[in-house]
């Protein structure tokens, strides 16, 4: 029992720590802030949730994985929000390559307010 | 075990590297922003590879800080970002 566990620990450990360094390529090689934005919350978080199932598994104790439990849970609440801020941010101060944009949404929403 | 952990602690450690240089490179605050966000991810699986290799608890409280302290790191300087750094466009 307890070796199966360990086993899909590990297999959860290194499916995390691979996401974690797709992540880490894709924030370098993508070419501007929403794409590495992209590559920075989903990947990542992902990951970060496959290692705390891996930590648990190895740890297999009620108090902890209560603790892994918040941990991943505030992981889920908050990445999205920040993502969100973020983009927000960078398209208000013009810091969004608009030539890399397929839709753009925002800029027609923004003039109908402005014309009121 | 302690290999599958060594493995999993060295693709980190490239992981982090690579997000350092992303860090550094920049060319906004809010790229260096996002970089900062997942380093503090990686931070939080460097603890949790530990706390698994020896099989000890101390550092999960750690996690959970973490957690918390970056997201709140992240949106204030979204927040706040100064409007006028002109000279840095992505």
């Amino acid at each position: 029992m307890n070796t199966v566990a360990d086993v899909i620990s590990a297999a959860c450990l290194i499916a995390g720590s691979s996401l974690s360094l797709i992540a880490a390529i894709g924030l370098v090689r993508f070419p501007d802030l929403l794409a590495r934005m992209h590559a920075g919350t989903k990947p990542q978080v992902l990951g970060l949730l496959l290692i705390l199932v891996g930590v648990g598994l190895r740890l297999r104790d009620w108090t902890d994985l209560g603790m892994l439990l918040a941990v991943a849970l505030f992981q889920l609440l908050t990445a999205p929000v920040a993502a969100h801020m973020i983009g927000r941010a960078a398209y208000r101060h013009g810091t969004v390559r608009e030539d890399t944009l397929i839709v753009d949404e925002l800029t027609p929403a923004l003039d109908d307010v402005g014309k009121g | 075990m302690t290999i599958v952990i060594w493995v999993c602690a060295a693709m980190l450690a490239v992981a982090a590297a690579l997000v350092v240089t992303r860090m550094t490179l920049g060319p906004t605050m809010l790229n260096r922003v996002v970089a900062m966000d997942v380093l503090i991810a990686i931070v939080v699986a460097g603890l949790g590879l530990e706390a698994a290799l020896n099989q000890h608890t101390t550092t999960l409280p750690i996690l959970v800080v973490l957690s918390l302290v970056g997201f709140v790191g992240s949106v204030s300087v979204a927040r706040f970002a100064a409007r006028d750094d002109k000279g840095e466009r992505a």
